[in-house]
């Protein structure tokens, strides 16, 4: 079968492409990635307007053709025919905001040189009038030599002309030549663009424009970052608190349907699998799924509204101190929730060196899942003292672990930035675009594809390894008196643990919970419970878990676990979506690493010091 | 072009000037390209409008139809004049 005629979507950031992508394509779009860069390829389906079917490829948004982002490589070699994975297209559909021609249509000629059959969309026209500029289309066509029609892509103007329009195009049979693109100077281009805008441009009335206005408001120095923290305050309240509710549902509900599924089967190892390895599995990876869709919902209205450019404008300067750009603001804040989001949202960062530090350093923000586990042993383990007026002892260990994860997550990305991930930016270089209001579909679009990616993805790795640890938990099977968690083969690693981690002050228990611990944070709570529940007589059973903790591990223990929770990456979620969104095993292996090594010497360091002061 | 010919970030917010001239050199490969793609360039017109709220950086400019954000080592190459605007 011949592949359907390509069309490639070309044009620079903020020039609408996507919205026009989407309107053109509507939801018959599939992501996906190009072979060996973290790129993604969005494709989707149209139908001409003599009713054959035709493909758009959306290439990343570019300022021309000799790239600084492997965006804009894949953007240049696409078009060249040189990218893998991708044919050559057949037609090139340059987007060009009205109300920026001068900027965008030095893109525009560079691409017209490639001699591929092009169509120009003056998009965004609608804009451009509110703006007080009038421009003609015709002068515009003239002087490109390529038909130019209006479009308003996000209320469909235009569409079935630049249907018609690439019809024609695609009709005449033509040779497509695919040259090494232009040689022409920057600069030279810049100028010539600069004449055929002004020569385009019929009246333009100066107004004080919107996107002006609000700029005012939203980048003063003062009122500026207090919007900033509400804003950031209500995504972060969102992630970290309305999530719980659908995702505690979802989980309890796969739960309730395992069991319920389980009752129907006889007893044995078929029925464990089902009920504690596969639905265990799929509760595990489903439980993410409302904070993504809230996380991305307020990524995806940020960045249509163009507000997300001014919160990175606002936070570049602290940011910097740390080596990362402003961009890396909102993907670590998201990490306090959850580093799963979290790493997912570092796409929107461009520089691809920074968005690695980035990713490197978001599971040292302390995530809810770790909450669980300092709750349990600041309660069994510090008193419930006051230090100061209204300062309680437990909160200010609790505060403490916190900030251990914000200033480790600091220095680390310091130090990534200048060794492992060096050369990174280190400049910050952004078009702050005009501020437009947000459409439904389009953040339907991104949410749904979100949503597939992660579950695609990620979420098959997250299932495989929790019926691996499954098996490896109940096999071989326990005997009449002997304990599951002894003979298992989950029980005979934890001895081999034991013997790693013994020096830092951990018992076998805790060796034995930090596997199953790997699934999630917190189901070490829980499998400290299962063994202390296990091992209780009669009348120690009243006892609470906080309780039984207290009477049998030292606080220099107890401290040493509080510490290895800060650092160690006990959580498989993580590193596949680190695998995901870094297109490989490399850096989730490196960034495993790093961290359980910081984990142990930071656990390592606290039992001794505690240990030295007699609370051994 | 004649008059006082001073560096980008020291523009006072809200003055609209003329690019004068570039120091490309000074600047990184990828910096310069990147200036160039925004249109930096001789006899544009540039207007500084805002300043990063922690230690006034980076800066936020208008440069022709364009604003743009770049930090001030970036804008310090940029030499500009306010004659005749």
């Amino acid at each position: 079968m011949n592949p359907l005629p390509l069309v490639a979507v070309a044009g620079n950031p903020n020039a609408g492409k996507s919205a026009l992508f989407n309107a053109l394509t509507g939801a018959r779009q599939k992501v996906g990635n190009y072979p060996g860069v973290t790129v993604e390829r969005h494709v989707g389906r149209a139908t001409l307007a003599d009713g054959a079917p035709v493909e758009f490829v959306d290439l990343p948004g570019a300022y021309g053709l000799d790239p600084s982002s492997p965006d804009e490589a894949v953007t240049r070699d696409v078009l060249l025919g040189k990218q893998k994975g991708e044919r050559l297209p057949q037609a090139l559909l340059i987007v060009v905001d009205a109300s920026n021609l001068d900027n965008h249509l030095r893109f525009a000629l560079q691409l017209i040189d490639l001699g591929l059959p092009t169509v120009i969309a003056l998009n965004m026209i609608d804009l451009a009038k509110r703006d007080g500029l009038e421009l003609d289309a015709g002068k515009l066509e003239q002087e490109l030599g390529v038909p130019v029609v209006e479009t308003v892509a996000v209320r469909k103007r235009g569409l079935d002309e630049v249907m018609a329009r690439l019809n024609e195009l695609l009709l005449q049979p033509r040779k497509i030549r695919a040259g090494e693109g232009p040689t022409h100077d920057l600069l030279t281009l810049q100028r010539r663009a600069r004449e055929i805008a002004v020569g385009a441009i019929v009246r333009e009335t100066p107004v004080r424009r919107i996107t002006h206005r609000l700029d005012g408001v939203l980048l003063h120095p003062i009122a500026g970052p207090i919007i900033l923290a509400v804003v950031m305050f209500l995504m972060f309240q969102a992630v970290f608190s309305w999530s719980a509710i659908p995702a505690d549902a979802l989980e309890a509900a796969t739960l309730d349907l395992g069991a319920a599924i389980g009752n129907a089967l006889p007893p044995g190892a078929i029925r464990s699998l089902i009920v504690d390895g596969v639905f265990a599995g799929v509760g595990a990876v489903i439980v993410f799924l409302p904070q993504i869709l809230i996380l991305f919902a307020f990524i995806l209205v940020l960045e249509s509204t163009g507000y997300m450019v001014r919160a990175a404008f606002i936070m570049d300067r602290l940011m910097s101190h740390a080596g990362l750009s402003g961009r890396a603001f909102i993907p670590l804040l998201s990490s306090f929730a959850c580093a799963v989001p979290g790493i997912m949202a570092t796409r929107t960062i461009d520089d691809p060196k920074d968005r690695l530090t980035t990713i490197l350093v978001a599971p040292l923000m302390t995530c809810s899942a770790r909450l669980p586990v300092y709750t349990l042993i600041i309660a069994a383990f510090i008193p419930a003292v006051t230090v100061g007026p209204g300062i309680g002892l437990q909160g200010l260990i609790l505060f403490g672990l916190y900030i251990a994860g914000i200033v480790s997550a600091l220095l680390a990305a310091i130090v990534l930035s200048k060794t492992a991930v060096k050369g990174g930016g280190g400049a910050f270089m952004m078009e702050l675009p005009k501020y437009q209001l947000p459409r439904l579909k389009d953040v339907l679009i991104g949410l749904w594809q979100r949503a597939m990616i992660f579950l695609k993805r990620a979420g098959t790795i997250i299932l495989g390894t929790t019926i691996v640890l499954w098996a490896l938990a109940s096999f071989p099977q326990a005997g009449p008196g002997q304990k599951q968690s002894d003979v298992s083969i989950a029980g005979h690693i934890a001895d081999g643990i034991h013997t790693v981690v013994a020096p830092i002050g951990f018992n076998k228990d805790i060796s034995l919970a930090l596997l199953p611990a790997m699934a999630a944070r917190e189901v070490a709570v829980a499998a400290i419970g299962t063994v202390y529940s296990l091992d209780a007589t009669s009348d120690q059973g009243v006892q609470t878990l906080e309780q039984r903790l207290a009477g049998r591990w030292s606080l220099a223990t107890a401290l040493a676990f509080l510490v290895w929770f800060v650092f160690a990456p006990q959580c498989i979620s993580t590193i596949a979506v680190t695998r995901r969104e870094t297109n490989g095993w490399k850096w989730p292996m490196f960034m495993v690493g790093y961290l359980f090594v910081l984990a142990y010497i930071a656990a390592g360091a606290t039992y001794w010091t505690a240990v030295a002061f007699g609370l051994g | 072009m004649t008059g006082p010919i001073i560096p980008l970030d020291q523009l006072k917010l809200g003055t609209r000037a003329r690019i004068a001239a570039i120091d490309w050199d000074s600047l990184g490969d990828a910096e310069a390209n990147r200036l160039k793609q925004f249109g930096f360039d001789e006899g544009v017109t540039i207007e500084p409008l805002h300043l990063g709220p922690f230690g006034k950086d980076p800066l936020a400019v208008k440069v022709g139809r364009m604003t743009v954000a770049i930090r001030k080592a970036q804008a310090r190459a940029v030499k500009v004049s306010t004659e005749g605007v």
